[in-house]
């Protein structure tokens, strides 16, 4: 099993996402620049955080005119499991993988802090391990994360079931309170219809091992890693 | 040519000229007198401090580099050490907090980075006036985003730190940013330019005309209203550049192309080029035509004096300099050839063909002038009129008054703000004792702590500078971690003023016999003067910057009460001191003295105590007594996650002072019942008075005195008050 991580010249969190796919999963990791279009092989792709060229303009904004995200996006087109995480959603959005768009917070501030999310829908290519309505805790850490998209795809996401996570309290209600950005419908992560492409703005990669007060995340590696493994 | 009046815009005094025509032996062109002035700013120059700074221990056994360089260096084993150091951006970001704030960020991570260690983490240490002082919550609003636009956007993780708040800091706010890197211990990265004809390479963003004279700036005083006339020399920050730049640097290093590097930081290209070649005993020729610029008609002045962000000067081995120049195309920076290393002893300067200036590089760096300037003769203490005061009518209303004044809230408004978990290694997030993170590939965690209590200082700067080493060591020994080294940032008024230089002079020997005593030397540093706005100076503010290694990870010991039944005792000694407390501050209304004791021999056992009981396991929490005394660690204790504690105490002190006092040398600790009998050994073995004091345990805190209950409050309502406070006090701001 081997995870292909795209690097940006502002991908920050490559490194976490690299971690957990070898130090912790024990599988194979290759970075993957943002100049090539060859994966080398990958079975499963990660997005990681960052500010990828920057993020000036709209976070993830030009990284979809990078040549990787092409291949990216073919491999998403054959079935290949795509995960973006924070500015990886971001980048996914910005280049069509997955429907919506992001504005920024609604506090008009960086929001770095634990959230908790109900998990909606687990049947996706990296959710398999969690059961349905199970409340999770993840960090987050964005500036950008409010989601939004207009009303008839918001209906479809809805009604297809491809909002994977909901912002909630700790007891699954989902609140206003409990919004960090103030993400439509408190949507925190979705799917595309096949289910092999997930984005979210909570960082799984931030708490996956118990040495750092939380190791809720890491299912959403090892469900892919098991999907792959009994394919 | 050189006109007085071009001298004293320079800030030369007619003293320094002189001595500059000495070293010439002729007057010397704008160009030159420039490059003076820059390199003989107090920024550049610590013309005042040097006689006073040279009494730092500054060695020890783990000591690999010590103040000189980029930054501080210090061996934690497993063939790696930490990078450190702290510095001030106070006057940039008086002017404009965005943009002063984030470039203090990005400086100080160019100077780890440059050492040849990725950095880690960044604390930083703020003060500010009185909320409602004009400006204050731009300025507050401001340095946070600042400090969260560049920290975060580069993938380094900011844990926090200290924010104090006092009106002496109404016309002169402090931003002073830490930051750690770990690197490899036999890969380390010198500011050198070695190797007569090895090849001087400028890499980076383009040289524009910001920040000219910033070094300069930074070295005088304000006057009311000015302000807003010195925008035009704090430069501009751009953390994406700065990202590409780290990476194609550290990228770098992994080759063995490069013979020395040094960012360029105060006075740009100047101070790196004249250190560079001073501290390497050589000589540099640079052809300034080569150098990037933003615009055209760039004079030779404005290339040396700009202070551009996000630049390196950097020398490189003759024949890999092609190596060296594709990194940089791969991370699509700017990276020219612009000179080569002579041995010559001299730096001379080319422009369009012609030489513009013609120095010799070792007299600029190294010798500078040095001041012994005058200082006043201490005066006796005023008669202070706390002490005549009658006791509070309510513990309770005086405890929820200090839990929310701004010094003692909770701060999540602002470290929300700061991605502090990016990298993945923050064992401590920010509120705990100190920050603490793993060191992955080993065992080991490193934790950091940036301290002063700026109020002990005003009264006692000796103390105030003593007690800042010690407060860091015993929060960072809290998280079970042993105190290694200190960088620190030495935040001061008008050095010129007898006063001034007096309360300098006692700090930095409040510091020395600090460290001495806890076995922590100095390894880097910064001085800020002239912290002064219409003749009135700053508080005395000696910021400290305390690293700890821990062997292993696992002895981390947190800040909150864990388990229900848990014995409580406290470590150390309460007196009646209520001093310069919050208390008095806070509930009373006075900023009076005196500065509390302190017992450095005790602080070292106390230390090495605290060290010894997380390293056996045996401590269930700890927690550092600091501001706002033991009844606010205590509630903090219980605070943080919900537990309550019933506490009795039996002190014949003034109440007050035992609740709320702010004696030195004090640690809250719980452990399990069945311990107690180890921890007192281990505290009698080091001569550490320990008090049992309570149980942990229910929903409420519970305070008595001699069987009285002075306080007797829900813990969710005080959690409530105390995490609110802070930002209901700055989002009440209608002038945001």
């Amino acid at each position: 099993m081997k995870f292909g991580i795209v690097v940006f010249p502002g991908s920050n969190c490559d490194a976490d996402c690299h971690h957990v796919a070898t130090d912790l999963l024990g599988c194979q990791a290759d970075y993957i620049w943002h100049h090539e279009r060859d994966l080398k092989g990958a079975d499963a792709i990660l997005l990681p955080g960052g500010f990828a060229y920057g993020d000036y303009l709209r976070a993830g904004a030009l990284a979809r005119f990078s040549p990787v995200m092409e291949s990216v996006a073919a491999f998403a087109k054959a079935g290949g499991p795509v995960l973006g995480i924070c500015n990886g959603f971001q980048v996914l959005l910005e280049a069509g993988l997955l429907p919506g768009a992001m504005q920024i917070n609604r506090g008009l501030r960086y929001v770095c802090r634990d959230v908790w999310m109900r998990v909606e829908n687990p049947e996706t290519a990296f959710t398999s391990l969690y059961e349905e309505d199970e409340i999770v805790k993840m960090p987050v850490g964005h500036m950008e994360g409010n989601y939004t998209a207009t009303p008839e795809v918001l209906a479809q996401l809805e009604r297809d079931g491809r909002v994977v996570f909901r912002y909630c309290d700790a007891q699954g209600r989902v609140t206003d309170e409990s919004n960090p950005n103030g993400a439509t419908a408190n949507i925190a992560g979705i799917r595309n219809r096949e289910g092999n492409v997930v984005g979210l703005m909570p960082h799984p990669d931030r708490c996956s091992e118990r040495l750092l007060g939380n190791d809720m995340g890491i299912r959403m590696f090892e469900s892919v890693v098991s999907a792959l493994a009994t394919r | 040519m050189i006109t007085e009046e071009l001298i004293r815009e320079h800030n030369l005094s007619e003293e320094e000229y002189k001595r500059i025509l000495g070293i010439l032996g002729r007057e010397p062109n704008l160009v030159e007198l420039g490059i003076f002035s820059a390199m003989w700013s107090e920024h550049c120059s610590y013309k005042s401090s040097r006689v006073h700074l040279r009494k730092f221990p500054t060695t020890g056994p783990r000591v690999i580099q010590g103040p000189g360089e980029n930054a501080g260096i210090v061996d934690i084993g497993d063939g790696l050490a930490v990078a450190f150091k702290m510095e001030s951006h106070n006057h940039p970001s008086f002017i404009e907090p965005y943009q002063g704030a984030a470039t203090g960020v990005g400086g100080i991570l160019r100077d780890i980075f440059t050492m040849g260690a990725r950095p880690m983490a960044s604390l930083n240490s703020l003060r500010f006036g009185r909320l409602d002082a004009p400006r204050m919550k731009h300025l507050v609003d401001g340095v946070v985003r600042g400090i969260a636009g560049y920290g975060n956007c580069i993938g380094i993780p900011t844990l926090g730190g200290e924010t104090t708040f006092h009106s002496g800091y109404d016309g002169n706010i402090l931003v002073n940013v830490m930051n750690l890197g770990i690197v490899p211990a036999d890969r380390i990265f010198l500011g050198r330019a070695e190797g007569a004809g090895n090849p001087v390479v400028y890499v980076g963003s383009k040289t524009g005309r910001d920040g000219i004279h910033g070094a300069t700036m930074a070295s005088e005083e304000f006057a009311a209203d000015e302000a807003n006339q010195k925008r035009p020399t704090v430069q501009v920050g751009d953390p994406f550049t700065e990202k590409l730049l780290m990476e194609a640097c550290l990228e770098l290093f992994q080759t063995d192309a490069v013979v020395g590097i040094q960012d360029m930081g105060a006075a740009g290209l100047t101070s790196s080029s004249f250190e560079m070649a001073g501290r390497a005993g050589s000589g540099v020729e640079i052809d300034l035509s080569k150098v990037p610029v933003r615009e055209t008609g760039m004079t030779p002045y404005e290339i040396m004096l700009s202070e551009s962000q996000e630049r390196m000067l950097l020398v490189s081995r003759r024949d890999r300099l092609e190596e060296v120049l594709a990194i940089f195309r791969k991370w699509e920076l700017d990276a020219v050839e612009i000179g080569r290393v002579t041995d010559s002893g001299r730096v001379v300067l080319f422009f369009e063909g012609r030489i513009v200036a013609d120095l010799p590089a070792a007299p600029l760096a190294d010798e500078a002038p040095v001041y012994d300037r005058p200082r006043a003769a201490a005066q006796a203490a005023p008669r202070y009129r706390w002490p005549d005061e009658p006791e509070p009518e309510s513990y309770a209303a005086a405890l929820r008054t200090v839990l929310a004044s701004p010094n003692v809230a909770e701060k999540s408004w602002i470290w929300t703000q700061y991605d502090h978990m990016v990298q993945t290694n923050t064992v401590e997030r920010p509120g705990g004792d100190a920050a603490v993170i793993r060191v992955k590939g080993t065992k080991k965690a490193i934790a950091m702590k940036s301290d002063v209590n700026p109020f002990f200082c005003m009264f006692d700067p000796y103390r105030g500078g003593a007690i800042a080493v010690a407060e860091a060591a015993r929060s960072v020994a809290c998280t079970g971690a042993r105190p290694l080294a200190i960088t620190d940032c030495l935040n001061f008024g008008n050095p010129e003023k007898p006063e001034v230089m007096a309360q300098f002079e006692a700090a930095v020997r409040g510091i020395t016999d600090a460290c001495r005593a806890l076995g922590t030397p100095v390894v880097s540093g910064n001085v800020s003067f002239y912290n002064e706005t219409d003749g009135r100076a700053i508080p005395p503010t000696p910021t400290v910057g305390m690293v700890g290694l821990m062997e292993d990870v696992a002895s981390h010991v947190r800040m909150p009460f864990r388990r229900e039944g848990d014995v409580v005792a406290v470590l150390g000694v309460t007196r009646d001191e209520l001093g310069a407390s919050e208390f008095l501050r806070a509930v009373r209304g006075r900023d009076e003295g005196p500065c509390p004791d302190v017992d450095l021999d005790h602080e070292k056992r106390l230390v090495d105590l605290l060290v010894t009981l997380a390293e056996k396991g045996v401590l269930s929490s700890a927690h550092d007594v600091s501001d706002g005394g033991l009844a606010v660690a205590l509630a903090e204790c219980a605070m943080r996650e919900g537990r309550g504690a019933e506490i009795a105490l039996s002190d014949g002190l003034r109440r007050s002072a035992l609740l709320f006092g702010e004696s030195t040398g004090r640690a809250v600790v719980s452990f399990a019942p069945e311990l107690e009998p180890e921890l007192r050994e281990a505290a009698k073995a080091r001569s550490i008075p320990l008090a049992v004091v309570g149980r942990v345990g229910g929903d409420r805190l519970r305070i008595s005195v001699h069987g009285e209950m002075l306080v007797d409050e829900p813990v969710a309502e005080l959690a409530h008050l105390w995490r609110t406070a802070f930002a209901h006090a700055i989002e009440a701001a209608d002038v945001l």
